[in-house]
């Protein structure tokens, strides 16, 4: 595959309450985005735990993006204030060993906000393409047999 | 030492035979030279066999887990950061426990004492207040001790313990001239495909024992993460993703509570140095959110806490 050939596969975990509705929102209102994410429902951005994010990578994702509530909107009062810390120093601990920055994504975007939506898509996609295929995590089965 | 070494026996004798605890939880001296063992003295004669030395490099809180009974630990500044960590997260009582603190001389590294004797057998290692005196056979020389220190206990900050019941010998300094910030995370000028490089080179020869996980007195998960199969997290090869994948996530699960006491590098069988992922870990909660883990009782974990104005640079 050549670089310009390239699209990214990017592993989009989204708020129920929030992101998921903002998500529902730009495409009920027509919204053009680029379409390379896959997008998996969680109840809370505090759901989220740093295993899914090393799973999607191990399983071939390009990218990871996790998006939720803005802070002081959440369902459950502060399950996204408490993600927040966790995404702080997983970020920069994956960034330490080496990931790029550009592959992991965080966000937060209300169910109002469809053309954020739109935007913050566009943004992930384009930073993941850029950077090409990711390698780190995933298992060479050739070079282990 | 050996001075030292004798108060600890008369301690906890004492503590046995007055009934006070069921346990004293010390060190012994090893089989072989420069590994000295966790120890559980049951009775006033057991107790004779307790010791104290340059090598005691377990962190003796984690035997203090799920442990039943009143118990004394011996604790130098690191177990008892780890202690206040464990009552913390409640996983032990403070009225339960006995702590007979000391002031850490500094553990010295067996494998930088070997390094200076290549393909040589050590058969004993006798401690002068300043150096050790090492001895094998056809060889015998007198080495620095501060120059085969850990490198944890070269940038140690908290040699005295922030708990004791009863403390032998007395307080000292606090730290041994190193500065934690110099070395903490030492790949960060680099750019991310060398730190992915060094990342491969630190961990290419961990043989997945999970001596470190064993060793740490953070990981009293029922089940570790590593050993769950639906979903498998991480498989159990050899295979750099597998590697990579283990020593991330547990050096996040160390996230606010490491408090630095270098047992995982002095358990890993084939000299891994995890450190230069949990320093990154400790230099941000540090930096971050101004903590220092096991400080103080009560205290909580700043990853089971949020302020409203943390940052969020990074999020769009």
């Amino acid at each position: 595959m050549t670089e310009a050939q390239f699209e990214p596969r990017i592993a989009a975990f989204f708020c129920n309450w929030c992101t998921y509705g903002g998500a529902d929102l730009a495409g009920v209102s027509r919204l053009q985005y680029p379409t390379n994410l896959r997008a998996i429902r969680i109840p809370c951005t505090g759901r989220m735990n740093p295993n899914f994010i090393m799973q999607a990578f191990r399983q071939g994702a390009d990218g990871v993006w996790v998006s939720g509530c803005h802070p002081g909107d959440c369902h459950y009062i502060a399950g996204n204030l408490y993600a927040r810390r966790r995404f702080t120093v997983f970020k920069n601990l994956l960034e330490y060993a080496g990931l790029e920055p550009g592959r992991l994504h965080f966000s937060w975007i209300s169910s109002a906000e469809a053309s954020k939506f739109q935007q913050t898509v566009i943004e992930v996609t384009d930073a993941v393409r850029a950077l090409g295929p990711a390698q780190h995590l995933i298992k060479d089965i050739r070079k282990v047999a | 030492m050996e001075a030292i070494a004798q108060k600890i026996r008369e301690a906890a004798k004492k503590l046995l035979s007055e009934g006070k605890v069921d346990v004293v939880i010390g060190y012994a001296k090893g089989s072989v030279p420069m590994r000295e063992y966790p120890y559980f003295a049951y009775t006033p004669e057991e107790a004779e066999n307790l010791t104290w030395s340059s090598f005691c490099c377990n962190n003796l809180a984690l035997y203090t887990i799920r442990r039943p009974g009143r118990m004394a630990v011996v604790a130098q500044g690191c177990v008892s950061r780890n202690l206040v960590n464990l009552i913390n997260e409640n996983q032990i009582k403070r009225e339960n426990l006995y702590v007979i603190g000391l002031n850490s001389p500094g553990m010295v590294d067996r494998r930088k004492v070997q390094a200076l004797f290549p393909g040589k057998t050590i058969t004993e290692v006798i401690e002068e207040p300043e150096h050790l005196l090492v001895k094998g056979q056809g060889f015998e020389e007198r080495i620095e001790r501060k120059k085969f220190l850990r490198s944890n206990c070269l940038t140690c900050v908290q040699r005295n313990p922030v708990i004791s019941d009863e403390l032998i010998g007395q307080a000292g300094p606090e730290g041994h001239g190193g500065n934690i910030d110099n070395v903490a995370a030492p790949w960060e000028k680099l750019i991310p495909a060398e730190r992915w490089a060094e990342m491969q080179e630190t961990f290419k020869d961990c043989i997945r024992c999970y001596a470190c996980r064993d060793a740490c007195p953070l990981c009293y998960c029922y089940v570790c993460f590593v050993d769950e199969a639906q979903p498998q997290w991480c498989a159990k090869s050899q295979d750099e993703a597998d590697v990579m994948t283990f020593h991330l996530l547990r050096a996040f699960h160390c996230a606010g509570r490491c408090t630095d006491c270098g047992t995982c590098e002095s358990a890993c069988p084939q000299g891994i140095k995890m450190r230069r992922l949990t320093s990154k870990i400790e230099k941000d909660i540090r930096e971050l959110y101004g903590y220092r883990p096991g400080m103080e009782i009560g205290a909580q974990p700043p990853m089971s806490l949020f302020k409203p104005n943390d940052p969020q640079d990074f999020i769009k």
